[in-house]
């Protein structure tokens, strides 16, 4: 099991506000990594950082052996890092079809995309009853579906996942990580920032606490779980 | 009827044409209609000749003029529409852009005048070139002005690359002012004088007791913005490019992050405003007969206006203001005279067209067309 993706030394802007202060992780091929963290401590930064959004100013982003920290977005994503991003980021005013095609832009064949598309519709049923359907007018859950299954149409060697629980009732997010972890076992590997630190080291292998910018604490996610400051800080366990 | 629906000649023939139409018609028959109100309610105000009457007898050319302008302002609001939709920013130079695009192509048709060859060449051959190389000049002076005086500033504050634009629009008026002057010591260039343009094709129609006068300029006019509009829809509707551009309008983060270059599609959606408002200004051109390097100014503000009308933002809106716009300003100038008893001859026709704008941006201040920022978010 090889280094999938490996970050050195990050650090990351907003303006003059210094978001990561020198992030250093990695994500073995097959893994599912958690990062947890209150709000603020720059999860999504780290995700925005390693899919383009944003540019590290110091350090290094490896994907797949290639140095991609001052790669563009759009590059990033061909070579294999899908990304959800929080707050989902489907178009409204493109239907569902129309969504999941966007994300098999950078695909030319439409035999496979009408594959991939109907392994999304395996995944998530709910998504093909709904397929001429504006993404805007979807509940929050389907929402969610749809931004992931959109992910999903790269067939991407990372999935990055932003807070999928965010707003969703207690069954949809069930519903939501049983398919991530349906999704690792077939092979798909997984980085997933999550607030409800409970559900996200149920289902991760491994575990990274981030606080102010900075990794304060990483770990077995079954080990994290019995952490003392982990469960006071993250698990509301005194 | 899904069937029917997905058919893409449906889809991309005639539904646009058909909603042209409806647009056409519709927005027409209720000016028509208060028109004929309004004489019916002054007539007896007038008495030297029948207002009624007189109403009648003018309004189908009035209708005519109206939908002609009208299919040009609709031309250039697309420009300001679709930058807006990818940008949220109003591109105020682009009205020079359509200034650009109307010089170079009465240029050329100088030019072939000059040689000796527009006499021999076919007509409609000459105004197809001058169309298309006023599409490729403007287009790429568009994406020439994105890339030097938007693209830095896309970060800033809204204000600033506003700013930027209107010093560009200046920029451009006097740097053409510059390279006229000093290639023909002229600031006006003149349409030559060819083809049968100006003449008229006669319609009877029983029933009416004037016939029809189309003046075949305006039919070409009509023509090419028909074909052109029915173009984007399909470029914006049926193709992957077009969907890019729409994704990227409705989330741009989440556009780059499938993949999509948004520097390219920008681009391309000023190459495609800017081609829009070069072919715009070559047909205005052929209306005007005459244009200077200021020419630019009202016909950009007018379609910017027509943009807000229709819901800025929305493609069908800029139609649909283009359309209301054409025709308010051509029923300003031919009745207000008439109405008054030449008290506000036509020069008015502008008061009355932006009077009217704002009555409807204070009832609707989306625009006809457009969505309310809530629901949009």
């Amino acid at each position: 099991m090889g280094k999938l993706l490996e970050l050195t030394n990050v650090h990351s802007y907003y303006g003059h506000i210094h978001a990561l202060k020198g992030i250093s992780l990695h994500v073995d091929e097959g893994e599912i990594v958690t990062l947890i963290g209150s709000n603020g401590a720059g999860k999504s930064t780290t995700l925005r950082t390693i899919s383009g959004m944003i540019h590290a100013r110091e350090g290094k982003v490896i994907l797949g052996g290639t140095n991609i920290t001052q790669h563009e977005a759009h590059v990033i994503v061909g070579m294999g890092a899908g990304h959800v991003p929080e707050g989902r980021g489907i178009f409204p005013k493109l239907t569902v079809q129309e969504n999941l095609d966007m994300g098999a832009y950078t695909i030319n064949d439409p035999k496979l995309i009408k594959e991939r598309m109907e392994l999304v519709f395996e995944l998530f049923p709910r998504l093909k009853e709904r397929i001429l359907q504006y993404g805007g007018t979807l509940s929050g859950g389907e929402q969610q579906m749809l931004a992931i299954g959109r992910g999903l149409m790269l067939n991407p060697r990372i999935l990055m996942l932003d807070e999928p629980s965010m707003g969703l009732a207690p069954v949809l997010v069930d519903v939501i990580f049983d398919t991530i972890k349906k999704l690792n076992e077939q092979g798909t590997t997984i980085l997933l920032v999550e607030q409800n630190a409970l559900m996200a080291l149920s289902i991760a292998h491994r575990g990274y606490v981030l606080q102010t910018g900075e990794i304060v604490l990483t770990d077995d996610a079954e080990k994290l779980k019995k952490n003392e400051m982990v469960q006071k800080s993250y698990l509301g366990i005194e | 009827m899904k069937q029917f629906t997905s058919n893409p000649f449906y889809k991309f023939i005639l539904f646009p044409i058909g909603q042209m139409l409806v647009f056409i018609l519709g927005a027409s028959l209720a000016l028509s209609l208060f028109i004929i109100l309004l004489a019916f309610l002054f007539r007896s105000n007038v008495t030297d000749f029948d207002l009624v009457e007189r109403t009648l007898l003018i309004l189908p050319q009035v209708l005519i003029n109206g939908i002609t302008i009208g299919f040009v302002y609709a031309t250039i609001a697309l420009g300001y529409t679709m930058v807006y939709g990818v940008l949220e920013f109003i591109n105020f130079s682009h009205s020079e852009i359509f200034m650009v695009g109307g010089i170079v192509g009465v240029e050329l048709m100088a030019y072939f005048d000059h040689t000796g060859a527009l006499q021999t060449m076919n007509q409609y051959v000459v105004i197809g070139l001058a169309i298309l190389l006023g599409m490729v000049i403007s287009g790429s002076l568009a994406v020439t002005i994105e890339r030097i005086a938007y693209k830095p500033l896309r970060g800033a504050p809204r204000l600033v690359p506003l700013i930027s634009a209107i010093g560009m629009s200046f920029f451009l008026q006097d740097a053409v002012r510059l390279i006229l002057s000093l290639t023909t010591g002229e600031f006006n260039v003149i349409l030559p004088n060819f083809g049968t343009f100006d003449e008229f094709l006669i319609l009877a129609v029983p029933g009416i007791e004037n016939p029809l006068r189309f003046q075949i300029k305006s039919i070409l006019l009509v023509g090419v913005t028909v074909i052109m509009l029915v173009g984007l829809n399909y470029l914006v509707n049926g193709t992957k490019v077009g969907k890019a551009i729409r994704a990227v309008a409705q989330d741009r983060p989440s556009a780059s992050l499938m993949g999509i270059n948004v520097n390219l599609i920008i681009s391309i959606t000023f190459l495609i405003g800017g081609a829009l408002g070069g072919a715009a200004g070559v047909l205005f051109a052929i209306k005007a007969t005459r244009l200077d390097p200021f020419v630019g100014f009202f016909p950009g503000l007018k379609a910017f206006t027509a943009a807000v009308l229709g819901g800025i933002g929305n493609l069908t809106g800029a139609l649909l203001g283009g359309l209301i716009l054409g025709l308010l300003e051509s029923f300003g100038a031919s009745y207000l005279s008439i109405f008054t008893n030449g008290a506000f001859g036509a020069e008015y026709k502008d008061i009355l067209a932006f009077a009217i704008l704002i009555i409807v941006l204070i009832i609707r201040p989306s625009g006809l067309l457009g969505q309310t920022v809530a629901q949009k978010a």
